[in-house]
């Protein structure tokens, strides 16, 4: 039984940095600041609920498994609001999204 | 199995530093320094378990929350102050 | 650098390194309230002053050489004063062979609670806490006299939220549903920082910053129905009075002051409830005073939002 709790708790710590580390990526590869958001912002939230829940699968159940669950409630609240909020504040100061269409010389692959 | 996972948190740490530094627009660097924030809650709770104390916990909710607030507060700073400066390079 | 508000970011990822030292050091109630105050509160209040001052610094008219020079003849001074203290962690100083283990052994015997850093800081330096208690208490009187809100200001034109935090619907309501667990939180960290790390310094800080973000979300009028002036005037000085009035409870019931031996029939009792009583009058007092100085910050900058 502990082994098999030890199984699934590693599987989604694995996951978790896997999605987390790909949203790293992203951050640097991405060519505008809205795909950034966008890639930052989805993978950093499900890559912070896996990795919470594979470490709750490690404690006892007790007071550090409610922390933790309050952790991963108040992550996912206020990650992706954050997220929303500098998207909009992005938008409304006139930051203008990237085109890929629009420009003569891209060297990048057309859509 | 803890190990892996903290050191991945910091790679990915530094990756968002390095956007820090490059972005062209202000708006790059604040997501940077949000991404940060959030990668320093999840290894704070990491370390946690990788000590064996529980006390670390309190301490990444209160990051996660001053995180927030920082951010909310930074944004609503520029909206107040003027649009020109955010786009230009800092 | 010019960009005062780079500084100000600057200045926030510093506390945060600095909280991590510490940390690293196993000070974790140190790690906390450095965190929460430098990476939090400072960084918002120096936003919230940013937006009156301008974001840019002038030119300085005056070389500053001369106050360079100042400043490394001084450190000087002051290193060479340190030459002669022992070395940074040595076994035989001081401060490791007489002072250290009378706390650590004697602490849970006498006090009682297993919190080693709040029992020296409420009951063993007690009056020391008082004075830092007594300066932050002066800090916000020095920002309240010196900043006065108008007193012109109606009842009506309270209620109006200016128009640009009316389009900001989800992140009002997101803060709505995260207010009351932000101040539960703070109360379980003021009153849990006997058995781990916490207090009433960190508390207060959390307070107050869930206070700020409701003020920034819902305009400074909404806020400011809840926190009347004179209310929070009186807050902030009934808890330093609090505090000096457990010291002088203390005294009349026979002990020196602030010695909670005597409050109780029991004296590890006596010393809970003093300690509980104590950290109740500090977490009071900067709470409001925080939410004071930032009330006092942001009205200069919309009063001629309210005033139609």
């Amino acid at each position: 039984m502990d082994i098999l709790l030890d199984i699934i708790s590693w599987f989604f710590l694995v996951m978790g940095s896997f999605f987390c580390l790909t949203g790293g990526v992203g951050l640097l590869r991405f060519p505008d600041f809205f795909t950034r958001v966008h890639s930052a912002s989805l993978t950093d939230t499900l890559g912070a609920g896996l990795i919470l829940v594979g470490l709750m699968l490690q404690a006892e159940w007790g007071i550090v498994t409610a922390k933790l669950i309050m952790i991963l409630i108040f992550s996912l609240l206020a990650g992706t609001t954050a997220s929303h909020a500098m998207a909009k504040a992005a938008l409304n100061s006139g930051l203008e999204p990237y085109e890929n269409d629009k420009k003569e010389s891209s060297s990048g692959e057309k859509t | 199995m803890f190990a892996l996972t903290a050191i991945t948190l910091l790679t990915v740490m530094s990756f968002a530093l390095a956007r820090a530094f490059m972005g062209p627009t202000l708006y790059d660097r604040i997501l940077a320094v949000n991404n940060i924030g959030t990668k320093t809650v999840l290894l704070l709770a990491v370390i946690d378990f990788i000590a064996g104390r529980p006390d670390f916990l309190d301490i990444a909710i209160v990051y996660a929350l001053i995180n927030f607030i920082s951010i909310i507060g930074v944004l609503r700073f520029f909206e107040y102050s003027g649009n020109k400066a955010a786009g230009e390079e800092n | 650098m010019r960009d005062l508000l780079a500084v100000v970011m600057l200045s926030g990822i510093y506390s945060l390194l600095s909280a991590s030292l510490f940390l690293d050091l196993d000070a974790v109630d140190v790690a906390f309230t450095e965190a929460a105050v430098g990476a939090g509160i400072s960084t918002l209040l120096m936003l919230a002053s940013l937006k009156l001052v301008g974001r840019f610094e002038n030119k300085s008219r005056y070389k500053p050489g001369l106050a360079l020079g100042v400043v490394l003849v001084t450190g000087a001074l002051l290193i060479y004063g340190t030459l002669d203290m022992p070395y940074f962690g040595m076994a035989d100083a001081p401060a490791h062979l007489h002072v250290a283990p009378r706390y650590i052994n004697d602490s849970m015997a006498e006090i009682g609670i297993p919190n080693i850093v709040t029992s020296v800081l409420a009951s063993y330096r007690g009056y020391d806490t008082l004075g830092e208690t007594l300066v932050v208490f002066t800090a916000g009187i020095g920002v309240m006299s010196l900043l006065l809100v108008s007193r012109q200001t109606k009842e009506e034109s309270y209620k109006k939220v200016p128009a640009d935090m009316q389009q900001q619907i989800i992140l009002r309501v997101v803060a709505k549903m995260m207010l009351p667990l932000i101040l539960l939180f703070a109360l379980y960290v003021q009153f849990h920082g006997d058995y781990g790390p916490g207090g009433g310094f960190q508390a207060g800080v959390i307070f107050a910053a869930g206070i700020i973000l409701y003020t920034m979300l819902f305009g400074l009028g909404n806020s400011q129905r809840l926190f009347k002036r004179k209310t929070m005037e009186l807050v902030t000085a009934a808890g330093v009075l609090l505090y000096a009035g457990v010291g002088v409870v203390c005294m009349l019931l026979g002990g020196n002051f602030l010695d909670y031996n005597v409050l109780r029939h029991d004296p590890v009792h006596g010393q809970h409830l003093g300690i509980l009583l104590v950290e109740l009058g500090v977490g009071i007092t900067v709470a409001s005073v925080m939410i004071v100085i930032f009330f006092k910050f942001t009205w200069r900058t919309v009063k001629h939002k309210y005033k139609e």
